[in-house]
């Protein structure tokens, strides 16, 4: 009796060993809650003597770097000043000409040398502008989107974080160009680099705010390093990309003309790189547009401060109308970067003979244009400053809507909060608190173990224990639970909107301008309609995310059904398959690699996302990033930040993980 | 020992025993032979790819020399070692006598700015520059001035018969002059060697004719050293002075197109040269009959060099045969019908 059940569970192991290993998981699990907190302690409340106070060791660091660290000639905290000197000049030149005029002097007594241009020579420069980027269309979208914000008496901000990004821009693309060069020709820099730029890339902003804050004082150009930190690591990624995409004949070319190692760099690999170059650029700037509000809670004037101030007072109006501005200036900038992204300079003829006028006219243009309209300006105030009796306001139609949505349909929304927080959001974060972190970790690193072998479940295993011995793990477990309830909520969704939008040529046109349009704008406009809507709590925080994320489990779905090669498809109908069945069995199980990889992404948004919903109120990581950031304890920040970063490295290299593995098999049907 | 000194005077490029492994511990791998040559099977268990294998040529000054083979048998791994693009696992390459694994990587920029021309099967245009700037660029590269590379580079563009596109971009012209733009290009700098990979192969099947013609003729006037790689024996047979022909990474046999055809060393090479038509390739010497004294009616004569094709005709209106004679008027023997059809039909003599 004995040794038949034995060899009956031998069979087991052998046919389904991972069934067999998770069960026996779930069990002890299950033995374990059952025994409860009083009997085995340690199962749920991390041990002291496993605790690591790190956030004391990085703050002690902190302190020691800014107080005491020297460098022989200077100490570190000059350097970080000297490098804040050097970022601020520029800064102040460009917020002079576009916003506030040139200064000389400090602070209240700087008298204005000249005026800022005027805001009309700054429309019609870039109309001109973007009928040089590519045609009239163009020019007059620009030219309406900037109409916009000194229509709605939103220059003057705009002008101020426009001026930082132009100065940020050019150093965060020049930073990633450099750093991913470097990359390209060392193979031992480009080990070194990867990680940090997943770890860029996962480390929710607010984390390197507050080092940011100590090292380089508050003010812009504090925040504007944090941008360009931000938005740097795309461009590094792209530039290593593009560079090892240059096809091999053409450095073979480069090799036999003779080419230096500079020569071939400079002559070759970047004009060939050129177009993927410029998607890296483009992304540099859609990046510090969506760091600007983030970048005003240490000191970055213009739109993102408005906004900010206004979700504060809970000023709804002023709040949307900001936001918008925000919105339309990402949208302009993006058209007109992604035009002259794909421009191609003309030069049919370089022959010398031609006239300086002909050869350059839009610079002409643009600099008559300037000269024009700045003297004008003088007599005509008008046109140097945008007059406020010129100027429209919706602010007070957003807060009509905002009331009347609640007086209407109060009673309807709030039963719907409260049916979704009763019956799945609040049983899920009570198991989830429950489960004893051993098992968790366990579960971890044997999923990893089973999706991609032994290194990956040590990297999983090791990033989930951090998570436990910095005294964060019920933190990291309600931020699983209102990531994975988002996610799940926003995969469901998108991935259903993805095949509607593959079935359906009019609405799948229809939504890619949607998600178009939801992909330049900032993460923290998304969160407004929700508080007007739902007020503060975790339910707001869902649904914020879930709008946020979305994003990528249509667009990959879509492009994943798209893809399938329709030879297969015909292969379906020909044995006589229903439109349904070509969809389950063929289109949605070829597709699957993709809509995965959409869905990694969806995380990845959703996890960014939950740290700025900290700010209606959740009690995740992200609150505890937020706190650290209020009351400056930079070690708490980073750590918190760690544990964000790390719960996406894990979820992100499972995923990846599974999607080798089922394309591997996709791959091996296809042989066959 | 100088090994120079082995082969011929007149030898502008010469490979001897050279080796490349694709793979980990390559080097390791073959140092573990001590000079003997490891089996083919030896090098795939070692987890190896030989992509060439002990390969010995030598290219003469001022001629033609085809590699030819089929995809995968090392032809471009073989031309991108005797332009040192990549460094052999093992052997030797000497051009103009001097070791090129011994140069240091300026002298190598230099001899390639200077000697080396290569003209690639994709073409390898940069996107971003005319017609007339790609074919400065390796000028530009060396720092010639502005107005006397678009000189020489005009020059060439007249050459290859591009002239009235300097200023158009890549993406705006055929693939055929497209590579023309190759050609110009690699001829700017006036070679001494020229590589050419493929160059014909991407382009369809009447331009590919167009462009050997315009090929040849480019030789004719510019009389270069050349290396031409194809996978296509007719274009070997119709350009090239002697034909490698290379199999698995070897090189299985190295000789005139009608040395080929006439003593085939391996049945690899007899396979490759069975459907050729062999009255284009053979020349009379190959088939003449010595003379005899009771063959003393001919009706013309021929040098010994002229194809068979050409005299079919001739025997074909005539039942005499025709005289071979070499280029001083020597009579070498006599070419009848019967030897001609026996070409035409079957293949063997
Ligand atoms: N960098 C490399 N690494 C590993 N293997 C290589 C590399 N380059 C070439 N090979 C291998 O060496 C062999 C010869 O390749 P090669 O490109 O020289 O062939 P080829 O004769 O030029 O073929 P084709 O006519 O298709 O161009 C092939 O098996 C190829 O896979
Ligand atoms: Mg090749």
């Amino acid at each position: 009796m004995h040794a038949e059940h034995s060899t009956r569970t031998d069979v087991l192991l052998k046919k389904h060993p991972y069934a067999f290993i998770w069960t026996l998981l779930a069990m002890l699990t299950a033995v374990l809650m059952f025994l409860g907190k009083s009997e085995v302690r340690w199962a749920f409340k991390v041990p002291r003597e496993l605790r690591l106070n790190l956030k004391s060791y990085i703050s002690d660091f902190m302190d020691w770097l800014v107080n005491s660290a020297d460098l022989g000639i200077f100490t570190f905290y000059e350097l970080t000043r000297g490098i804040s000197w050097m970022l601020e000049k520029p800064l102040d030149f460009t917020t002079g000409i576009l916003a506030t005029g040139l200064m000389s002097g400090e602070g209240s007594n700087a008298v204005q040398l000249t005026p800022p241009l005027s805001w009309l020579a700054v429309i019609l420069v870039l109309v001109c502008l973007g009928r040089y980027a590519r045609d009239w269309k163009l020019a007059i979208f620009v030219g309406c989107c900037f109409a916009y914000l000194a229509l709605f008496g939103q220059w003057q901000s705009a002008m101020v974080t426009l001026s930082s990004i132009l100065i940020a821009v050019p150093l965060g693309v020049f930073g990633g160009l450099v750093l991913g060069i470097m990359a390209h020709r060392w193979r031992l820099f480009e080990k070194f680099i990867t990680p940090v730029l997943d770890l860029m890339q996962t480390v929710p902003v607010f984390a390197y705010l507050l080092p940011i804050l100590f090292l380089f004082g508050f003010g812009p150009v504090a925040a504007m390093i944090a941008t360009i930190i931000y938005a740097m690591p795309p461009m590094v990624r792209v530039t290593m990309l593009a560079l090892r995409q240059v096809p091999d004949q053409l450095r073979d070319l480069g090799n036999m003309v003779g080419c230096t190692d500079y020569q071939m760099l400079r002559r070759i690999l970047i004009p060939t790189a050129m177009p993927s170059l410029m998607v890296g650029v483009n992304q540099v700037i859609m990046l510090s547009l969506n760091m600007v509000i983030i970048a005003s809670m240490i000191g970055a004037g213009g739109l993102g401060y408005d906004v900010l101030t206004a979700l504060r007072r809970l000023d709804i109006g002023a709040g949307v109308e900001s936001g918008l501005a925000i919105v339309v200036l990402a949208i302009a900038l993006d058209r007109l970067s992604q035009a002259l992204a794909k421009k191609r300079t003309k030069i049919r003829d370089s022959s010398d003979s031609q006239h300086f006028f002909v050869r350059y006219p839009y610079t002409c243009l643009c600099s008559l244009i300037l000269v024009l309209i700045t003297l004008i300006a003088l007599v005509v105030p008008a046109l140097q400053v945008y007059p406020e009796s010129w100027s429209l306001t919706t602010g007070s139609f957003w807060d009509d809507l905002v009331k009347y949505i609640n007086i209407n349909y109060f009673d309807e929304l709030e039963a719907f909060k409260v049916f979704v927080l009763l019956n799945i959001l609040v049983p899920l974060k009570r198991f989830l608190l429950a489960l004893p972190w051993p098992m968790v970790i366990v579960a971890v690193a044997l999923a990893g173990y089973q999706l991609g072998g032994a290194r990956l479940a040590l990297l999983t295993a090791v990033l989930s224990l951090f998570c436990a011995v910095v005294g964060l793990w019920d933190k990291s477990m309600i931020t699983v639970y209102l990531c994975g309830i988002s996610v799940l909520f926003a995969a469901a969704l998108g991935i259903v909107l993805g095949i509607i939008a593959a079935e359906n040529l009019r609405f799948g046109k229809m939504i890619e301008v949607v998600i178009d349009t939801l992909q330049t704008l900032p993460s923290f406009v998304y969160l407004m309609p929700v508080v007007m809507l739902f007020r503060v709590g975790d339910f707001a925080a869902m649904i914020a995310v879930i709008a946020y994320s979305i994003v990528p489990a249509i667009r990959y779905t879509l492009h994943g059904i798209r893809q399938v090669n329709p030879q297969l498809i015909e292969a379906g109908l020909v044995s006589g398959c229903t439109d349904w069945q070509i969809l389950t069995k063929i289109k949605l199980k070829l597709a699957l690699p993709q809509v995965m990889l959409g869905i990694n992404q969806t995380v990845m948004l959703a996890l960014s996302m939950l740290v700025i919903t900290a700010l209606v109120g959740t009690r995740d990581l992200g609150q505890e990033v937020y706190i650290a950031l209020t009351k400056a304890d930079t070690g708490k920040g980073i750590v918190a930040g760690l544990c964000v970063a790390f719960i996406a490295i894990i979820t992100d290299r499972l995923i990846t993980a599974a999607v080798d593995k089922s394309k591997k098999r996709l791959g091996l049907k296809q042989v066959n | 020992m100088d090994i120079t000194h082995h082969h011929s005077n007149n030898a502008k490029l010469v490979c001897q025993g050279v080796w490349k492994l694709f793979g980990d511990n390559a080097g390791v791998f073959l140092g573990s032979y001590k000079g003997k040559k490891p089996r083919l099977k030896d090098v795939l268990d070692a987890g190896l790819i030989g992509a060439v294998q002990d390969c010995n040529l030598e290219v003469n000054d001022g001629e033609i020399f085809v590699i030819m083979g089929l995809s995968g048998s090392g032809k471009s791994t073989l031309l991108r070692l005797l332009s040192r693009l990549i460094d052999p696992t093992a052997g030797h390459i000497y051009f103009n006598g001097e070791d090129l694994a011994a140069l240091s990587n300026k002298q190598m920029i230099e001899i390639r700015r200077h000697s080396m021309g290569m003209v690639f099967q994709q073409f390898a245009l940069l996107p971003h520059l005319s017609v007339l700037e790609n074919v400065a660029f390796p000028l530009d590269v060396q720092g010639v001035s502005r107005a006397e590379r678009e000189k020489r580079a005009q020059e060439v563009i007249e050459l290859v018969g591009l002239k009235g596109r300097e200023f158009y971009y890549p993406a705006e012209l055929s693939g055929g002059q497209q590579q023309r733009v190759g050609i110009a290009r690699s001829l700017a700098v006036e070679p001494d060697l020229w590589f050419l990979d493929e160059p014909f192969s991407a382009l369809d099947p009447l331009i590919r004719r167009e462009m050997q013609d315009e090929f040849l003729r480019l030789q004719k006037l510019l009389n270069k050293t050349i290396v031409f790689v194809t996978h296509d024996f007719d274009e070997a047979i119709r350009l090239g002075d002697r034909i490698a022909i290379m199999k698995d990474g070897s090189i299985d046999q190295i000789g005139a197109a009608e040395e080929l055809i006439i003593n085939p060393s391996t049945d690899y090479v007899k396979e490759f040269t069975k459907n050729i038509p062999r009255e284009k390739v053979l020349t009379l010497s190959a088939i003449m009959k010595p003379p005899a004294l009771d063959v003393n009616r001919f009706c013309a004569q021929f040098p010994a060099n002229t194809k068979i094709s050409e005299v079919s005709q001739v025997l074909y209106q005539s039942d005499q045969p025709v005289e071979v004679v070499n280029e001083k008027g020597d009579k070498l023997g006599y070419v009848d019908r019967e030897s001609v059809i026996k070409v035409l039909m079957s293949g063997d003599f």
